[in-house]
């Protein structure tokens, strides 16, 4: 807080300000059509605009919805460090907003030439719409903004799970402007902006619908790598390598969150034709929800099969896997389509956490590498695959071969893409000002250390003093760093193999 | 028989009670208690406002034990749970007079 009075901020705060108010001054003139009386009129044409507005703004609300879904994975957490889970969620969808409306948009369409204001760009760069200033004040191409800024902060979003319960709060801040301004903008404008992969001359282009390799495939190798610089969980993998379960704390959030998740993601992939007008939208909703019933209902009886039992979280995530998977895939496939991608995609997902969590020994708290990371590939070939010729594109269903080669490099660039940048950032911060939370933040839990106050904060009798109090914080932090300098040891000491727990556990000397 | 009610930082429970099943023990009682000792608690931050916590978090292990394994399970105990921080935790030691199993109805020693 003493930073948002402090004398200083407050002068940076009014000159942001001032300077947005004269540069905004400066362009009101020229501008689209910000009331939309040249966009509309009594005509049927004008009804139609209307219609398609209307779809694209209330998809946009249901894409909102599902950072409460993101959100409520939190439950995958244990229950120290679901605030700041819940922080990160909401920096992404606040700041990460403001990014994008600076500059993320600009580099992502500019060039696009698909609504007012949308000129200049090149195939490899967008250079146009900053700020919605000009000729992008205007109905329609802030329609578009608004339905585009969802699908931003929902992308930098899917990292926040993978590197959840032991990230500083700095490097996270400033990797999430990163992805909203120009990561995700910039593979984006390649595939969804006019860029290069979107005009490939084989068959038509990079196809994706909803963003399988813009949003997840893209997202989902970012979150691989984010959890792979920051390092396992503490007790994540014992002194052997091999991985222990770290129960999360609330699995009613989870499911809550797959539903409200599953509820968005009609708007993320019906919405995407922009049109209410396009009739596809009942295949494309369909779909939808059928790969999720799919992809939930292969890991009931996988799970049932390989555990005994029925695991929840798995079909839970199953369900999340046949989304993802479907997203590039909706417009193009039929309905029986959507069943095998789900079903292959639970499967993916289920694969993917064993490779990542045993092989690769990357901790993934929320399996976003193997639901968005792995199940984006898949789906951007399912549109090579599965296209059926009645929405323009034709796949390998129809002995056509071309559009599934398309798919590939669009998937293959997406991953190195991800990959290079995903390691540039993070390694990058890791070397700099670090990532990784102190042993002690991450023992005692991130909500105390990073938000002063735990998620779900003790009950009022137990308190003997609310208030503000004179405290010794001088020796309050020599304790502390004291305390800190101890646990931080403790994963430093002897390895000792116990005989009667059957694992590698850290001894102190005799 | 004694009893051994050690209360502990729950940073350190798990490196102790690896410690403790190296060593061996008949069984244990593990509570999630609230209290303080002698500095009374410390200061949290709540919307930006410090305020002071009386009662922190802490593990109380209990464990009932024959007389001559006090020694080493206490010692394991405070050597594993010291940080050298104020609010390392105390052990208790108390007197026990039976113990009972229920399924057997063994007492004492045997029943430990
Ligand atoms: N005399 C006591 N009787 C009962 N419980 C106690 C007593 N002293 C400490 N405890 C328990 O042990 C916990 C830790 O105490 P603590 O280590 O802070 O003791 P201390 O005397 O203040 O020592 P230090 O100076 O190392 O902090 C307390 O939260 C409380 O639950
Ligand atoms: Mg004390």
């Amino acid at each position: 807080m003493k930073y948002v009075y402090n004398k200083f901020m407050i002068g940076i705060w009014l000159l942001l300000i001032i300077g947005l108010f004269v540069f905004g001054m400066g362009v009101v003139e020229a501008a689209g059509d910000p009331n939309g009386s040249n966009t509309y009129s009594d005509s049927i044409e004008g009804l139609k605009i209307s219609i398609n507005v209307v779809w694209t703004l209330i998809a946009a609300f249901l894409v909102f919805s599902m950072q409460s879904g993101f959100a409520f994975l939190g439950g995958f957490l244990r229950q120290k460090n679901m605030l700041n889970y819940l922080a990160h969620c909401f920096i992404d969808s606040t700041l990460g907003a403001c990014v994008f409306y600076f500059f993320g948009f600009a580099v992502m369409f500019g060039g696009a030439k698909t609504y007012s204001g949308l000129d200049v760009g090149w195939s490899g760069l967008g250079w146009d719409g900053f700020m919605l200033l000009g000729d992008a004040y205007d109905v329609k191409t802030v329609m578009f903004w608004l339905f585009q800024m969802v699908f931003a902060t929902k992308t930098v979003t899917i990292i926040a799970g993978a590197v959840a319960e032991r990230m500083k709060f700095v490097p996270y801040v400033i990797y999430s402007c990163l992805m909203c301004g120009i990561i995700y903008p910039l593979y984006g404008h390649w595939v969804w902006g006019g860029g290069w992969l979107s005009t490939l001359p084989i068959g038509n282009g990079v196809v994706d619908f909803a963003g399988c390799a813009v949003v997840h495939t893209v997202g989902g190798i970012m979150a691989l790598m984010g959890a792979w610089a920051v390092g396992p969980r503490k007790g994540k993998y014992n002194p052997d390598g091999s991985p222990n379960a770290i129960p999360g704390h609330n699995m009613t959030y989870v499911v809550v969150g797959c539903f409200i998740l599953a509820f968005g993601w009609f708007g993320f992939n019906a919405g995407s034709t922009v049109a209410g007008t396009d009739l596809r939208i009942s295949i494309i909703a369909t779909n939808t929800f059928l790969a999720a019933a799919a992809g939930a209902a292969i890991m009931l009886f996988f799970t049932w099969k390989r555990q005994g039992f029925v695991d929840v979280s798995f079909v839970c995530n199953g369900a999340l896997a046949g989304l993802v998977a479907i997203t590039a895939p909706c417009a193009y496939v039929p309905p029986w389509s959507a069943i095998v991608i789900g079903v292959l995609a639970g499967l993916i997902m289920r694969g993917t956490v064993s490779l990542v969590e045993v092989k690769l020994k990357i901790d993934d708290p929320l399996g976003a590498v193997a639901v968005h990371g792995a199940n984006g590939m898949w789906g951007m070939l399912a549109v090579g695959l599965f296209a059926d010729g009645t929405y323009g594109i034709n796949g390998l269903i129809l002995g056509n071969g071309e559009q599934l080669l398309a798919q590939f490099i669009g998937t293959i660039v997406a991953f190195a893409y991800a990959l290079a940048f995903g390691g540039a950032v993070f390694f990058g911060l890791k070397g700099t000002i670090g990532l990784r939370s102190s042993a002690l933040e991450e023992e005692e839990g991130l909500d105390i250390a990073y938000h002063g106050t735990s998620c779900y904060p003790v009950e009022e009798g137990l308190f003997g003093a609310v208030g503000e109090q004179v405290i010794d914080v001088q020796a309050e932090k020599e304790q502390l760093s004291l305390l800190e300098e101890a646990i931080s040891k403790d994963r430093t000491r002897e390895k000792i193999y116990s005989e009667k727990l059957g694992r590698w556990v850290y001894g102190k000397a005799k | 028989m004694k009893k051994i009610e050690a209360i502990i930082r729950p940073e350190k429970f798990n490196i102790v009670r690896d410690a403790l099943t190296e060593l061996g023990y008949p069984g244990m009682t593990v509570t999630e208690v609230k209290g303080h000792g002698s500095q009374k608690g410390i200061s949290e931050v709540w919307r930006g406002r410090r305020y002071r916590v009386d009662l922190l978090s802490k593990i109380k292990l209990e464990i009932v034990v024959k007389e001559e394994d006090v020694d080493k399970i206490v010692d394991t105990i405070s050597t594993e749970a010291q940080t050298g921080s104020i609010g390392d935790g105390k052990i208790f030691v108390l007197n026990v007079e039976n113990v009972y199993r229920i399924r057997t109805k063994e007492k004492d020693n045997t029943a430990i």
